[in-house]
């Protein structure tokens, strides 16, 4: 039997692909700005309304869509997915504003010097760009309560670790490709660390345990810098 | 309460997981072989959803302090009560002070134990399943202990257990039409294509056509394979999109992962396959140094799997009870 085609991705068509069974990947177009994250936003709450759909995860300019169960049908979901995602207007999510106090530098930058390296710019200013920038929270996911930051200056662009770190410590402040974010747990991490923030952003025991939610604004506030 | 006499590294409590809270970061987590909790909460008649002892390391002592009704399913291995062996997928009461012994299996990697009225540790987020990476659910939110005392329901008001047992079919017997053998003995995993096989090229089908062994670096989290490594033509940097249990993703090192019960929620590692729904339960039972292959399916023949696991369910949560009634009366009469 011939595999499910893939549905590429066109000027302004998702590219729409199977993770297993009963789960669909949407992925936006065009570029990795927040006018995609917010259509993304859109196509979410769109979804909401589905009877068969167990599940939405948000991610980083696409969605995943799990279904209750394999679908008889699945050429059928993913025209549906096409047509909503075609639907989606842009919403903007009303956000918190958060402010993380950051131990910049010091024993938990351990990819301070090798970003230095490939950006070309001083530990200072890789430092001063990260922490003047203003980011967004385009999704959570990956550890309880990770929140996926947009809003990266391109200068201090850095891609994941071939090798990941083995064991990385909670609350390293990391940059992924054009993704930065606070490590939740401590572990093996491809991220990139140049600080470290001390601040509790997950508690299960809580109705609402994650304390980032998509569509907040986020500024990291030097505490210290130790270079 | 059960007492822990014995037990070894990483067995937990679980149930069918915590599903709903992946977007904002929370593993579903829930037992490797969901199948077994489900059949062995049916013959102790819990719902199936109550949660059960998950045992991967061996071997694993445990006392009941009151007369208990439990079950051990999922292995191939037999339980011991008071040394006496017994056979697995067989439901049966233990009085209190007997101690259930659980060796080795020959084969598998898992054992369950259900008892009836399920194991009460503390719903945390709509599950009582370990999250061991976050650190709660199950029992303080890490493996057990030898020394841990464990509550337990209250058992269902049903007919009780025949003093023989009850026994059901196991899955790999009563459904082994619906699952493919191989004949070198290597385990048979279906799996869908997924969104970045054709950067695999050539490399792709290196992942089809070879036998992984399932390396010593696996976990609940996920299982890392050992082969050919496969390497994509082109790399590409990923924006971090969701994933769920079975995804096969390839990092640089060009040895695929398999996402498992405790799979990350989200990721960014090109994906070549997703294991369908209704042959993770089986991937969930093979040990480390194990092989297994990958038979590339269809949407329609999961579907037809997923039904026939369904059917084979039903059926037992309807003939269990059935059973026990008929059995009661007979010693009334």
């Amino acid at each position: 039997m011939q595999p499910l085609q893939i549905i590429p991705a066109g000027k302004d068509h998702a590219r729409i692909s199977a993770i297993g069974s009963r789960s669909f990947l949407l992925e936006a177009p065009g570029d990795f700005d927040l006018a995609a994250q917010r259509r993304i936003w859109a196509l979410s709450r769109t979804l909401k309304g589905w009877s068969d759909l167990a599940e939405i995860i948000p991610g980083m300019t696409n969605l995943l869509a799990i279904l209750k169960e394999t679908p008889d049908d699945p050429a059928e979901v993913m025209d549906r997915l096409s047509e909503a995602w075609e639907g989606a207007r842009s919403i903007d999510l009303a956000g918190k504003t958060i402010e993380i106090p950051v131990h910049y530098g010091g024993d938990y930058a351990s990819d301070l010097p090798a970003l230095c390296d490939l950006s070309g710019l001083t530990d200072h200013e890789v430092v001063r760009i990260h922490y003047e920038a203003t980011y967004r929270v385009f999704a959570l996911g990956s550890a309880p309560g990770f929140g996926y930051l947009h809003g990266l200056d391109p200068r201090i662009y850095m891609p994941r670790k071939t090798v990941p770190s083995l064991k990385m410590e909670k609350g390293c402040v990391t940059i992924g490709g054009m993704q930065t974010g606070v490590a939740m747990l401590t572990g093996p991490n491809g991220w990139n660390s140049i600080g470290f923030a001390d601040l509790q952003m997950f508690d299960p025991q809580s109705t609402t345990p994650a304390m980032m939610a998509p569509g907040d604004i986020v500024r990291f506030v030097p505490a210290r810098i130790e270079l | 309460m059960i007492e822990i006499l014995e037990t070894g590294p990483f067995n937990t409590v679980q149930d069918l997981g915590r599903p709903g809270y992946r977007d904002i970061g929370v593993s579903a987590s829930g037992a490797m072989d969901s199948l077994a909790v489900r059949i062995g909460n049916s013959l102790v008649g819990n719902d199936e959803a109550a949660a059960a002892l998950e045992i991967q390391t061996f071997p694993f002592r445990l006392q009941f302090t009151e007369r208990t009704g439990f079950a051990v399913t999922g292995t191939d291995g037999k339980p011991f009560l008071d040394g006496i062996e017994l056979p697995s997928w067989c439901a049966f009461t233990a009085e209190a002070g007997q101690t259930l012994e659980l060796r080795q299996p020959p084969k598998l990697a898992r054992a369950y134990v259900c008892v009836a009225g399920g194991v009460d540790v503390p719903s945390v987020m709509g599950s009582r399943s370990t999250s061991l990476r976050g650190g709660f659910g199950g029992y303080g939110g890490r493996p057990l202990e030898k020394g841990d005392t464990i509550a337990v329901g209250a058992a269902s008001a049903h007919t009780p257990l025949p003093a023989s047992g009850l026994a059901v079919v196991e899955p790999s017997v009563a459904l082994q039409d619906v699952f493919p053998a191989s004949s070198d003995g290597s385990l048979l995993i279906r799996a869908l294509s997924a969104g970045e096989e054709g950067l695999f090229a050539e490399n792709g089908k290196a992942f089809w056509g070879q036998t992984w062994r399932i390396s010593s670096r696996s976990d609940r989290t996920g299982y890392r394979l050992s082969g050919d490594a496969i390497v994509p033509a082109q790399t590409v940097e990923m924006r971090s999109h969701g994933v769920v249990p079975g995804v096969i993703q390839v990092p640089p090192g060009g040895e695929p992962i398999v996402q498992m019960s405790d799979a990350n929620t989200a990721g960014g590692y090109p994906k070549i396959a997703g294991v369908i729904e209704g042959d993770l339960w089986r991937l969930g039972q093979a040990r480390i140094g194990s092989r297994v292959q990958f038979v590339r399916s269809s949407h329609a023949e999961a579907r037809a799997v997923e039904k026939a696991l369904e059917r084979y369910i039903t059926d037992l949560r309807q003939t269990i009870p059935m059973v026990k009634r008929a059995l009661s009366a007979m010693r009334g009469a």
